[in-house]
């Protein structure tokens, strides 16, 4: 608790600094094209298929790039000793396992109560009436008796 | 901290502190894995059940409005949401690069100014909150039809009022840590203690409170 720091350079604040504002930039920019694609997919109007999968993918791998950045140079932990991060990535490689495992057992689920479950198919899959869409009242009292779902 | 270290140095041999770090330091790294285990379980699970839905509500008819100008400005208001959350984020960075050159002006100056960003989102937060809520949405309410026009279930606000709200209780302890280091500093306990390491600390939560907002918004808004 009680470590003092040792030295205080005055030239290391400026290039501390201008890293700083280095990574902001990085991350601004990262953000930027985000919502630039975001913006396309909604403005293009997309239809779900390949073309619009590639672009979430990209939006994700995005994601994990400002998420390096905001972790490697604000949390400074790409300063710390190898053991330090390494107690703390590998645990993080479980989500590969989880996100990968949960996200087929929701789809391998939704197959299966589509074929088994032909009530659930139908309701599920029928358009709103347009009076219904967008009133406060109707829809949500029609959630709300709807019987709660096993999930 | 960040001395340098030779390669060949034993650090398991005993006699030192095989991470180099303070205790607190740590310790918080630790807090903010297992944080970061409860944010990914919320939305992964958030992610099992979109997969296992027939459709789903497309965000940008949701999250369209932005205070003043009404309605049709999709990703608008998130993104003014993610810039403030960003340059928040800067401003705590900077406070604690002025803490290690034990600059207490400067520490002072950015720590407000984190305090107002965070304040700033919050307010954010309530207004997107309250205006969902006055659409009809709210835990167990939803309005909004699926993007193919089929009847939505409740799934879909329920796991953005928990998630966004989880993270909004985040930012607020935050704002309140930064609250307490700001007394601390403007008391001179930093300036007695002959270091700003504490600054440190709470900043790594700050931007842990950031990273997760990355997550958060690319699920529910981009995707």
């Amino acid at each position: 608790m009680e470590q003092h720091p040792t030295h205080t350079h005055t030239e290391h604040q400026d290039t501390g600094t201008k890293e700083i504002w280095r990574t902001f930039w990085i991350l601004l920019g990262l953000t930027i094209v985000e919502l630039a694609i975001g913006f396309y997919m909604y403005k293009a109007g997309l239809q779900p298929g390949f073309f619009k999968n590639f672009l979430k993918g990209l939006i994700v791998v995005l994601m994990l790039m400002k998420a390096f950045y905001i972790v490697a140079y604000f949390m400074h932990l790409k300063a710390e000793i190898n053991n330090l991060i390494m107690t703390i990535v590998v645990p993080l490689l479980l989500f590969v396992w989880f996100i990968i495992a949960f996200l087929m057992e929701g789809s391998s689920y939704n197959s299966l109560r589509n074929s088994l479950d032909r009530n659930h198919n139908e309701k599920s899959t029928a358009p709103v009436s347009p009076e219904m869409k967008g009133s406060k009242e109707t829809p949500s009292k029609v959630t709300n008796e709807k019987p709660a779902h096993t999930e | 901290m960040a001395q340098t270290v030779p390669m060949a140095q034993k650090w398991w041999s005993g006699g030192k502190s095989p991470f180099n770090t303070e205790y607190g330091k740590l310790m918080r790294w630790y807090f903010l894995m297992s944080d970061a285990f409860t944010f990914g379980a919320f939305l992964i699970s958030y992610g099992t059940i979109r997969y296992s839905s027939n459709g789903w509500p497309d965000p940008n008819e949701v999250f369209q409005s932005f205070p003043g100008l009404g309605s049709g400005f999709p990703l608008l208001f998130v993104s003014l949401m993610t810039f403030i959350l960003i340059m928040s984020s800067v401003t705590m960075v900077l406070a604690v690069h002025a803490g290690h050159s034990n600059d207490k002006k400067t520490v002072i100056k950015m720590l407000v100014w984190t305090i107002i960003g965070g304040f700033a989102f919050l307010g954010c937060q309530a207004w997107e909150w309250s205006h969902l809520h006055h659409e009809g949405a709210w835990w167990g309410m939803n309005p909004f039809s699926n993007a193919d026009g089929t009847q939505s279930t409740t799934n879909f606000t329920n796991f953005f009022f928990t998630i966004t709200g989880f993270h909004g209780f985040h930012v607020f302890s935050g704002v309140v840590i930064n609250i307490i280091m700001l007394i601390m500093t403007l008391n001179g306990v930093f300036e007695r203690r002959g270091h700003y390491l504490m600054i440190e600390k709470a900043g790594l939560y700050w931007h842990f409170v950031d990273l997760v907002w990355v997550f958060v918004f690319t699920c529910f808004y981009l995707l």
